[in-house]
C-alpha cells in the first residue's frame, strides 16, 4: 500500500516560542486507522491541524495524498479541505438546522448538485445509523447522535481521509464505543484512512489499530497494534 | 451552471440575513436613502445649472459698434480682420439702418422716438455682432476686435453672468464635498452592518471553511448582501427622482424664475439620474461589505 501522509522532518513553533512538534517523520498509508496518543502539550493536536492546514509547519514538508500543504496558498487551501472530513470534540452543528441540513451543508457549500446532495446526504446518514433522525435539530439529540452526524457531514463528501481530533472526548464509555465503532465501519467499508487524536485508554487498548505516541512534540514509539502506555506518556 | 448555483445560494443567504438582521439592516438603508437623496438632488442640480450656464454661455455675443463715419469699405476691411481671429466663431454687420428699423418694429415708443431723429442725430451706430468658438477667450476676442481701426466700442457679456456661474460653481463643489463626506459616513455603517452579520455567523463561516468551501463561496452572500442594501437604499431616492423632478419642472414650466433658466426635459434625464442613483447605491454598498469582509473575515 502506498502512503497517504508522509511528514519529512516537520518542526512546528508558535509565535510565542513553544515548540509543540520537534523534527517529525512519519508515514500513514492508504486505509490505515490511526490513533495519536500523548499528555497535555504532547502536540497531537498541533498535528491534526498541520494536515488540514490550520496550521503550517515551521519547517520540514507536510504532504498529504500528493499535496504540500505547507506550501498551499491559503486561497487555495479548501482544495485540501475537499479531500478529508475533520470531526471534533465539540461536534460544531449548526443548531437551527436538521440532522439532514447539517450534513447537507457541507456538500451546498462546494456547489453540489440536489439530486446528488440527497443521494449522498442519506447515505452517509445511513452509514451512521441515523437515518431515522433525518429532522431532528441537534438539541433533541444526545452526545452521541449528535457527533454521529458530525462524523457524517465529514464522510459525505467521500473523502479519503477522516481526521478526528478528540472525537469522544465529551461523551460517555458507553456512548464512545457506539462512535469507534461508527468509525471502524468506515474505515472497513469505506477504506477510509482514519487519524484519531485521543488519551482515551480504553479505546486505544480494545481497538488495537496503529498508534502513534507523542511526548513533548517528539515522536515516541509509532506502533502496530499498539496500546495506551502510560509509561511512554 | 455550478456558478450559477453558487450564486442562486449567495443570494439566498444574503435575503435571509437582511431579514435576519431587519434592525440593523435598516439603519444602513435609511442611511443610504439619505445618502442618496442628496446625491440625486446634487446631481440634478449640477447638470440643470451646467445646461443654463451653456445656454448662457451659447447666447454670449460681442457687439462691435463701428464708428459713425465708417464706409462700407472699411465694413469689409472690419470684417475681414474680424474673421482673422482665430476665437471668431461667425459674425453679422447690421447698419445703423437695420437696427433703426428692427427698433421701431420692436416697440411703438420706440417707433416715434426714433423717427424724430436725423441721420446725424441718431445715437445708433453700425454693429457688428460675433459669436466666440471659446466663452472664456471671450475678454481677449474683444479687445482684439477693439483694437481693429474703426471700431469705435465694444461690448459683450456682463459681469454679473459670470458672477453667477461663478458662484454656481462654488455651490457644486460644496454640495461635492457633503456628498462625498455622507458615502463616507455610509460606507462605515454598512461596515458595521456587515460586520454583525459575519460574527452572528461565525459558526456557519468556520464550518464552511473546514468542509472546502472557497473564499468565493464564502464571501460571495456579505458582497451580495451590501449591494442588496445599496438597492433597497435607492428606492425613495429614484421616485424622489422621477416623480420630483417631473413635479418641480412642470410646477415652473420647464423654467426656473425667469426664461434664463432653463430647465433640462424630465424625460429621458430622470431615467438616466435614476440609473446613476441605483448604481451609486450599489457600489457604495459594495465597498461597505467587501471592505468589512476583508476586515474581519481574513479571506
Amino acid at each position: 500500500m502506498s502512503d497517504l501522509i508522509r511528514l519529512k522532518n516537520v518542526e512546528k513553533k508558535y509565535k510565542n516560542g513553544v515548540t509543540a512538534i520537534h523534527n517529525l517523520n512519519l508515514a500513514i498509508e492508504k486505509g490505515s486507522f490511526v490513533f495519536v496518543i500523548g499528555g497535555s502539550g504532547s502536540g497531537k493536536s498541533t498535528l491534526i491541524k498541520m494536515l488540514y492546514r490550520e496550521e503550517k509547519p515551521t519547517k520540514g514538508q507536510v504532504i498529504v495524498g500528493g499535496l504540500d500543504v505547507a506550501k498551499l496558498k491559503n486561497s487555495k487551501v479548501y482544495k485540501l479541505r475537499r479531500k478529508l472530513g475533520i470531526v471534533f470534540q465539540d461536534y460544531r452543528l449548526l443548531p437551527k438546522q436538521t440532522v439532514y441540513e447539517n450534513v447537507a451543508f457541507a456538500l451546498e457549500c462546494i456547489g453540489e448538485k440536489k439530486d446528488s446532495i440527497r443521494i449522498k446526504v442519506l447515505k452517509a446518514l445511513e452509514d451512521v445509523g441515523l437515518k431515522n433522525k433525518v429532522h431532528e435539530y441537534p438539541d433533541k439529540l444526545s452526545g452521541g447522535e449528535q457527533q454521529r452526524v458530525a462524523i457524517a457531514r465529514a464522510i459525505v463528501n467521500e473523502p479519503k481521509l477522516l481526521l478526528c481530533d478528540e472525537p469522544t472526548g465529551n461523551l460517555d464509555p458507553d456512548m464512545s464505543m457506539e462512535i469507534m465503532k461508527v468509525l471502524e465501519d468506515i474505515n472497513k467499508r469505506r477504506g477510509t484512512t482514519i487519524i484519531m487524536a485521543t488519551h482515551d485508554k480504553e479505546i486505544v487498548n480494545k481497538m488495537k489499530k496503529q498508534v502513534v505516541t507523542l511526548k513533548e512534540g517528539h515522536l515516541v514509539k509509532f506502533k502496530q497494534k499498539g496500546k495506551y502506555e502510560d509509561e511512554a506518556i | 451552471m455550478k456558478l450559477f448555483r453558487m450564486l442562486g445560494r449567495s443570494i439566498r443567504d444574503a435575503v435571509k440575513s437582511v431579514i435576519r438582521n431587519f434592525s440593523l439592516s435598516l439603519a444602513s438603508i435609511s442611511c443610504i436613502t439619505i445618502t442618496l437623496i442628496i446625491v440625486a438632488i446634487a446631481i440634478m442640480a449640477s447638470y440643470n445649472v451646467q445646461n443654463f450656464t451653456k445656454e448662457i454661455e451659447r447666447d454670449m455675443t460681442i457687439v462691435a459698434f463701428l464708428d459713425n463715419d465708417a464706409t462700407k469699405s472699411d465694413v469689409k476691411e472690419i470684417e475681414k480682420e474680424i474673421n482673422s481671429i482665430s476665437n471668431v466663431d461667425k459674425y453679422t454687420y447690421q447698419s445703423k439702418q437695420e437696427v433703426k428699423e428692427k427698433m421701431q418694429a420692436e416697440s411703438d415708443v420706440f417707433d416715434t422716438v426714433l423717427q424724430n431723429w436725423s441721420d446725424e442725430e441718431s445715437p445708433l451706430k453700425d454693429t457688428i455682432q460675433v459669436k466666440v468658438k471659446d466663452v472664456e477667450k471671450i475678454n481677449k476676442t474683444a479687445a482684439k476686435i477693439e483694437s481693429i481701426d474703426k471700431v469705435a466700442v465694444v461690448r459683450y457679456g456682463s459681469g454679473m453672468v459670470d458672477k453667477m456661474i461663478a458662484a454656481f460653481n462654488q455651490v457644486e463643489k460644496i454640495t461635492y464635498g457633503i456628498v462625498i463626506a455622507l458615502i463616507v459616513v455610509t460606507v462605515f455603517l454598512i461596515i458595521n452592518t456587515i460586520k454583525l452579520t459575519i460574527s452572528a455567523r461565525r459558526r456557519e463561516i468556520g464550518i464552511m471553511r473546514l468542509v472546502g468551501a472557497s473564499n468565493f463561496t464564502i464571501k460571495t452572500p456579505f458582497i451580495i448582501e451590501g449591494m442588496i442594501l445599496g438597492i433597497f437604499g435607492s428606492i425613495v431616492p429614484v421616485l424622489i427622482t422621477m416623480y420630483g423632478y417631473t413635479a418641480f419642472y412642470n410646477h415652473f414650466d420647464g423654467y426656473l424664475y425667469s426664461q434664463l433658466i432653463k430647465l433640462i426635459q424630465p424625460e429621458p434625464f430622470i431615467y438616466q439620474v435614476s440609473l446613476s442613483v441605483i448604481i451609486i447605491g450599489i457600489i457604495v454598498g459594495m465597498i461597505g461589505s467587501s471592505s468589512a469582509v476583508r476586515k474581519y473575515l481574513k479571506v
